[in-house]
C-alpha cells in the first residue's frame, strides 16, 4: 500500500528517498548550497555522513564502498568547486563502471547562468563524464529524480549519476511519496543473452581444442563469479583477467594464467596467442590489455558477452557477440556445453610457458624489492585481504604477486589511472568490509595526491594498513623514461623532496614504522595486521630503479614481450 | 558513407546537449544535425547526418541507443526514406539579373521571400543535392548570406512505432 502523501521540504524528501535507498553512508562536505541538507542530517539517525577532507576523496571513498559492496556509493558536496573537486572520482567511477549517486549543491535556479557566487555548470561538466545527470528544477520532481538517478547507476552497466539541486529545491516543500517503479521509456538494460548465439558459442567451445577464458570487471560487478568458477572447472578451461577482472577465478588455483596485457604474464599472453576460441566475458578489449589489435588472438574465434552493446565490436570485431548479464549467460553457456575436449595437450603447452618465463626478481643480493613486499603482504593475508592499489610501478606489482582468492577484493584505478585512488578507496572499503584485513598499497608519488585523507581514516578509528612502496620515484614514468624516452629522468626524482612519510602519519596521529631491511619486512607486516582499532603506515623504502617486467611496449604485439630487464648490468 | 540517423528523445532538459556531447568526446563527426518537434508532445526528433564505415554507424547507433534520452534510434540509410533540408539564400543582384535569379528559383520551385534593391532572399525546400545544385547555380551572382536547416527524413510508410513507447 502506499504511504499517504506527507507535506515535505526538498531536504526532508531527500533523506526520504535514501532512506528508501537503504543508503547506509553518505560521503561529504558541507558548504552553503547544502546547508538545508546537513541541517536536517542533525537528526538523521539511519544512515551515518563520512566527513571527507577534499571532495576528490569523498568520491574515491564513495567507490570503494560501492566496488566492495556492489551497492552505489553516495557522495554529498557543495556547489561551484565542492562540485568540481568531484570530477576526477566521477571520470573514475564511469571508466571503470562504478555505481555512484554524486548530489552537488547549486546555486538557487533564480541565478543559475548569472555567475552566481560557487555557481558551476556541473551538469554540463560531468555530461561526458557520466552514465546520466540531472539537474532538479522542480520539487515534486526530486523524489522520482532520485529514485531514477539509484536505478539508473546500479542497473545495465553501472556508472557515476550526478543529482544538481539548487538551494531553493531544499528549501520549498509539495507532497511526497517515493514512486514504486520508474518508467525510463529509453533505458531497458537487456539481461538474458539470446538464445541462439549462446547456442553458437557452446557448440564452437565445445570443439574447442585451445580455449581461453578472458575475464573482466563485469563478471565481479555482475556477481557472477560462481558461475564462472563452475563453467571454468567443468571443462578445464583456463582462465586470464583483466586488472579490474583479478579476483574473479582465484589466484592460487592452476587454472588462473593471472592477469594478461602490458604487464600481465608471459603464460597468459602466449595463451592468447595460441587460443582457438577466446570468450570475452564482461572485459572491453582495452589497449593496454589488447597492444596492437590486429595482432591480439590473430587465429582466436571470439566470443563476447557484455551488457553493454557499444562495448561490443568497438576495438575487436567478434564472431559471435553475446549482450547479456554474465551471470544469465554463464550458466546457460555452461549448460549448453554438453562436453569439451581434452584439455591436456593445451595445458601442457601453458605449463611449459610458465616454466619457461616465470615471474621473477632478485632475491639474493639483500635489498628490499617491492615484489618481496607484496609476495610477503599476500603470504600473510593469505590472499584474502581487500588490496587497494594506487597508480604505477607498485599496481601492477600487486597485480602480479597478490594472489587474490575473492571477487570484490582487488580495487583499483584502471581505467582512469588516477593517483590519489588508493588512500580514500581503501576508506571506503574500511566503512564496508569489518571482518577482513583493508590493505591501501601506495607508491610515494601518490600517496601524497590525497593524503589529506589520513585523517578520515584515523578520526573514525578505520584499521586500513597503510602501506607505502618508496622507490623515491615516479616509478612507472621513470621505467618509460628509461626503456622509451633515451633515459631523460625529467622530474620523476623524488628522492630529495619527499616528505618524512613516518612524521608525517605520526602527526595526523596513527603509528608508522619504515624499513629499508627485507628481513624486517614480516615484523612490519605483523605489526600492521595486528594492530586491533585505527590505522597504521607501513614505509618500505626498496631500490629505486626496478622496473616491472615482462611488459608490452604500447602499441606492439602481445608476442612482443620484454620478458626481463633489458641492460641487466644496470641492476643495482 | 553517408548515413542519417534518426533520433526520438525524450524532452528533457539537456537531451541535446547530450547527444551533440556524445558526438564530440567519441570523435564522431556530425555533417548536419537538426531537431524538432514529433507528434508526441514529450519526444523531439533529432536528424543527424553522419558518415562513416561500417563498423562506426554501427558504434554511433548503439553510442546513441546507450544515452538514457534517446527512445529510439533509427538509420534511415537501411530504409526506404524522404529526405528534405530547407534553405534560405540571399543573392546579390544587380540591374536586369533579377527575371534571371527568378527563372532559376522556379525552376527548383522556390519561392523569393523577401527582396530590397540590392539582395533577394529564395527559399528552397528539397532533397540535400537538390539545393547544393541550386547554391551552385546562384553562386555567380554571389551568394551574401546563407542558412540551411540541415536534413529531416522520415522513413517512408512509418508506422509512428515510437507511439507504442509510453513516455513518463
Ligand atoms: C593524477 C595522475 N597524475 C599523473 C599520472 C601519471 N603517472 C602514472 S604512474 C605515475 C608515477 C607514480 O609514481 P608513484 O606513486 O611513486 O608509484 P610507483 O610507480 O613508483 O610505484 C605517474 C606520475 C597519473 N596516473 N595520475
Amino acid at each position: 500500500m502506499k504511504a499517504a502523501q506527507r507535506m515535505l521540504t526538498g531536504a526532508e524528501i531527500f533523506f526520504e528517498c535514501l532512506r528508501e535507498e537503504k543508503v547506509e553512508y553518505i560521503f561529504g562536505y558541507p558548504g552553503g548550497a547544502t546547508l538545508k541538507i546537513y541541517e536536517k542530517l542533525h537528526d538523521v539517525d539511519f544512515l551515518e555522513h563520512i566527513l571527507c577532507r577534499h571532495e576528490q576523496g569523498a568520491t574515491h571513498m564513495a567507490e570503494g564502498y560501492a566496488k566492495t559492496t556492489g551497492k552505489a556509493g553516495v557522495v554529498l558536496v557543495t556547489s561551484g568547486p565542492g562540485a568540481t573537486n568531484t570530477v576526477t572520482g566521477i571520470a573514475d567511477a564511469y571508466m571503470d563502471s562504478v555505481p555512484l549517486v554524486v548530489f552537488t549543491g547549486q546555486v538557487p535556479t533564480a541565478l543559475i547562468g548569472n555567475d552566481a557566487f560557487q555557481e558551476a555548470d556541473i551538469v554540463g561538466i560531468t555530461r561526458p563524464i557520466t552514465k546520466h545527470n540531472f539537474l532538479v528544477r522542480d520539487v515534486r520532481e526530486l523524489a522520482e529524480t532520485i529514485k531514477k538517478a539509484f536505478y539508473i547507476a546500479t542497473t545495465g552497466r553501472p556508472g557515476p549519476v550526478v543529482v544538481d539541486l539548487p538551494k531553493d529545491m531544499l528549501n520549498s516543500s509539495c507532497l511526497y511519496s517515493y514512486p514504486d517503479q520508474v518508467n525510463i521509456p529509453g533505458y531497458k538494460p537487456r539481461y538474458s543473452g539470446h538464445v541462439n548465439q549462446i547456442k553458437k558459442a557452446a557448440s564452437v567451445l565445445a570443439d574447442a581444442k585451445r580455449p581461453l577464458l578472458y575475464v573482466g570487471g563485469g563478471v565481479i560487478m555482475s556477481h557472477a563469479t560462481e558461475e564462472l568458477r563452475a563453467l571454468a572447472r567443468a571443462f578445464n578451461f583456463p582462465v586470464t583477467m583483466t586488472l579490474q577482472g583479478l579476483g574473479a577465478f582465484p589466484g592460487i588455483d592452476r587454472q588462473s594464467l593471472g592477469m594478461l596485457g602490458m604487464h600481465g604474464t608471459y603464460w597468459a599472453n602466449q595463451a592468447v596467442n595460441h587460443c582457438d576460441v577466446l570468450v570475452a566475458i564482461g572485459a572491453r578489449f582495452d589497449d593496454r590489455v589488447t597492444g596492437k589489435i590486429s595482432a591480439f588472438a590473430p587465429d582466436a574465434y571470439k566470443i563476447h558477452v557484455d551488457i553493454d552493446p557499444t562495448a561490443i565490436d568497438k576495438n575487436v570485431v567478434v564472431d559471435i557477440p553475446i549482450v547479456g548479464d554474465a551471470r544469465k549467460v554463464i550458466p546457460a553457456l555452461h549448460k549448453a556445453i554438453k562436453k569439451a575436449r581434452d584439455m591436456s595437450a593445451w595445458w601442457a603447452r601453458i605449463e611449459e610457458w610458465r616454466r619457461a618465463c616465470p615471474l621473477s626478481y632478485e632475491k639474493n643480493d639483500g635489498k628490499l624489492r617491492s615484489e618481496y613486499v607484496i609476495e610477503r603482504l599476500s603470504e600473510a593475508t593469505k590472499g584474502n585481504a581487500i588490496v587497494v592499489s594506487d597508480v604505477g610501478q607498485h599496481q601492477m606489482w600487486v597485480a602480479q604477486y597478490y594472489k587474490f582468492n575473492h571477487p570484490r577484493s582487488h580495487l583499483s584505478s584502471g581505467g582512469l589511472g588516477t593517483m590519489g585512488f588508493s588512500v580514500p578507496a581503501s576508506i571506503g572499503a574500511a566503512f564496508a568490509v569489518k571482518d577482513r584485513p583493508i590493505l591501501s598499497i601506495n607508491g610515494d608519488g601518490g600517496f601524497q595526491m590525497n593524503i589529506q585523507e589520513l585523517i578520515t581514516a584515523v578520526a573514525y578509528k578505520l584499521p586500513i594498513v597503510f602501506v607505502i612502496i618508496n622507490n623515491s620515484f615516479l616509478g612507472m614514468v621513470r621505467q618509460w623514461q628509461e626503456l622509451f624516452y633515451d633515459e631523460k629522468y625529467s622530474f620523476t626524482d623524488l628522492s630529495d623532496s619527499n616528505p618524512d612519510f613516518v612524521q608525517a602519519a605520526r602527526a595526523f596521529g596513527m603509528p608508522a614504522y619504515a624499513t629499508d631491511d627485507p628481513v624486517r619486512v614480516d615484523a612490519l607486516i605483523e605489526k600492521g595486521l595486528s594492530r586491533g582499532e585505527g590505522p597504521v603506515l607501513l614505509e618500505f623504502k626498496v631500490v629505486k630503479e626496478d622496473m616491472v617486467f615482462p611488459m608490452v611496449p604500447a602499441g606492439a604485439a602481445i608476442s612482443d614481450m620484454i620478458v626481463k630487464r633489458l641492460n641487466p648490468e644496470r641492476m643495482m | 558513407m553517408k548515413h542519417v540517423i534518426s533520433i526520438h528523445v525524450a524532452n528533457t532538459f539537456g537531451a541535446f546537449d547530450r547527444v551533440a556531447t556524445m558526438f564530440s568526446a567519441k570523435g564522431f563527426n556530425i555533417h548536419s544535425i537538426s531537431i524538432g518537434e514529433t507528434e508526441i508532445r514529450e519526444v523531439s526528433r533529432m536528424t543527424i547526418v553522419t558518415s562513416g564505415d561500417d563498423q562506426l554507424i554501427d558504434q554511433i547507433v548503439k553510442q546513441l541507443h546507450r544515452l538514457i534520452d534517446t527512445i529510439k534510434v533509427v538509420d534511415l540509410t537501411d530504409h526506404e526514406h524522404v529526405e528534405r533540408e530547407l534553405a534560405l539564400i540571399a543573392v546579390n543582384y544587380q540591374k536586369g539579373q533579377l527575371e534571371e535569379i527568378k527563372n532559376i528559383s522556379d525552376i527548383f520551385r522556390g519561392f523569393i521571400v523577401d527582396i530590397n534593391n540590392k539582395t533577394v532572399t529564395l527559399e528552397i525546400t528539397g532533397p540535400p543535392a537538390k539545393i547544393n545544385a541550386a547554391v551552385n547555380v546562384l553562386a555567380p551572382f554571389g551568394i551574401k548570406e546563407m542558412a540551411r536547416s540541415g536534413t529531416v527524413a522520415l522513413k517512408r510508410g512509418e508506422q509512428l512505432a515510437a507511439q507504442k513507447k509510453e513516455v513518463a
